[in-house]
């Protein structure tokens, strides 16, 4: 059924885009925090239809489940209030020329473009049969066994580094 | 063993039977959440040797549709310093992640309609594990934005209470949780049914029952239930995060507090309890299961005290997590050798 995951993929595609609006024009920064885990969500949704459901089940916790809390946290500590638009010209000036860039390289890709396969042993059909969450699980600990060391290393230095700098005016 | 009903075979019956499945699970969800306060109240008043509610209807069993009816007369009102979009928006982020989280339980086994074999679970995700954790993150939100947007200090204090309680103890419950899967090897829900199937003894309550106490006395946190309501705690807080919301709102509060209990069951009988397995048909063991845990936070509720607040972050960081952490190299020590 093409036609169903057409009409499902357009109604996300215009929430993810009303969300992403809505990240930039919120005049309150809570009422924009709460549009990006929206567009955090809606991302997800489109991980599930490209086949990756551990990157959305990921993208949910880690992003709109944790690290988006934190900001919200913050912001609600600090309760600074509305945010003015459209004082800074040259800040808008700057995303305008980012913008249409940005829209100029879409079209290029959109028209000119040409679609690959995917490359390499991993295709959708394998990862309908073994899992993607298998997969991933087999390629870290394999593959990718330093990289990820690397990365487990590199939050242990943040966490010490957090406890040093709060413990030391105690 | 006939075809998996599927999409691409028949998908008018496909979709049919998938909506069929949908509204019988929130309706039974729904009534559950309904009669849990009705249990709550003639349950708890029963140990307190009161009678609890009486009046309405035969034994008061009408009791939680005068509540619904009375909350839905009421006048809504938000306050006039409220953030007004986060403060219509917070109950239904509460609310909405606690019954979409129901769609991964498995409720039985699979059934044959019209030569294809339709499994007894609304959705199988390859992910089902993460996908609940994922939901009862977004869990926070509802109450953290109601807590903030009603402009209120005790709502304040309470939806600030309320989120590192949550965050600290989804922790715990996700490391309780890995050693399951350890065990397991697959984050899939029917998978890890299938696992625990056959004798009573291989339910993970019995190789994991750390784990599993782990799990049920932080699903009392995430909850906010007692011994863990800190976030409503009245006696010092008025009402918490609800504080300034009333009529529907206040009600749809209510409901996500029971839903989220009425999952947290259903997700603790499915991982440590073998899910619908036992000696009645599938759908009826796992509400069996279901209402013993709910009648288990509700008693709960009528024994303990409220801890304090430095108790429970010690409990949770300080006990839990290393205790879910040191389960987790037994298991993996159990499962190498």
């Amino acid at each position: 059924m093409e036609l169903l995951q057409l009409i499902f993929f357009y109604v996300v595609a215009l929430v993810t885009l009303v969300a992403g609006i809505g990240v930039i024009s919120c005049r309150n920064p809570i009422n924009s925090a709460i549009s990006l885990v929206m567009t955090f969500f809606c991302l997800a949704v489109f991980y599930v239809m490209l086949h990756a459901p551990f990157m959305a089940a990921i993208q949910v916790m880690v992003y709109a489940g944790a690290i988006m809390v934190l900001i919200i946290f913050v912001m609600m500590l600090l309760n600074q209030g509305l945010v003015a638009i459209g004082k800074h010209r040259h800040a808008l000036v700057g995303a305008g020329i980012a913008a249409a860039l940005l829209v100029v390289q879409m079209v290029i890709t959109v028209t000119k473009g040409q679609v690959s396969e995917p490359v390499g042993a991993i295709t959708a059909k394998v990862v309908e049969s073994v899992g993607h969450t298998q997969l991933i699980g087999q390629a870290m600990f394999t593959d990718f066994l330093l990289p990820f060391e690397i990365a487990s290393i590199l939050l242990l230095v943040a966490i010490v580094g957090a406890v040093v700098l709060a413990k030391r005016e105690v | 063993m006939s075809e998996m009903l599927s999409l691409s075979n028949d998908p008018t019956l496909f979709i049919a039977v998938m909506l069929a499945k949908i509204l019988v699970v929130f309706i039974v969800v729904i009534l559950i959440v309904a009669y849990a306060t009705y249990a709550e109240r003639k349950i708890i008043g029963h140990m307190q040797t009161r009678l609890g509610p009486t009046m309405t209807g035969p034994l008061g069993l009408l009791q939680p549709i005068a509540d619904g009816l009375k909350l839905f007369f009421k006048e809504d009102i938000i306050p006039s310093q409220a953030s007004k979009l986060a403060f219509i928006l917070a109950p239904m982020m509460i609310l909405v992640p606690a019954f979409i989280t129901v769609a991964v339980i498995p409720f039985g086994d699979s059934i044959t309609v019209k030569g294809y074999t339709v499994p007894l679970q609304i959705s199988d995700l390859n992910i089902g594990v993460l996908y609940i954790l994922a939901m009862s993150g977004l869990g926070v939100y509802g109450i953290v934005l109601a807590g903030w947007s009603s402009n209120n200090k005790y709502s304040l204090l309470g939806g600030v209470r309320s989120a590192a309680q949550m965050i600290s103890y989804e922790l715990a419950a996700g490391l309780a949780i890995i050693s399951v899967f350890m065990l397991s090897g697959t984050l899939q829900l029917s998978d890890i049914v299938a696992a625990q199937s056959g004798s009573i003894l291989n339910w993970y309550i019995f190789s994991q029952p750390l784990a599993f106490c782990l799990f049920v006395i932080t699903s009392l946190a995430e909850v906010n239930r007692t011994p863990f309501d800190l976030p409503e705690a009245e006696t010092e807080l008025v009402s918490g995060f609800c504080t300034e919301y009333s009529s529907m709102k206040y009600a749809l509060f209510f409901m996500a507090e029971y839903a989220n209990m009425v999952v947290l069951s259903a997700i603790t009988a499915t991982l440590f309890l073998g899910g619908p397995a036992g000696p009645f048909p599938g759908p009826i063991n796992l509400l069996i299961k279901v209402f013993a845990f709910m009648f288990f936070f509700i008693w709960i509720r009528a024994t303990f005290p409220r801890v304090r607040y430095d108790q429970l972050m010690y409990l949770g960081w300080k006990v839990f997590l290393p205790l879910a952490l040191l389960n987790i190299v037994i298991t993996g020590a159990v499962v190498v050798f």
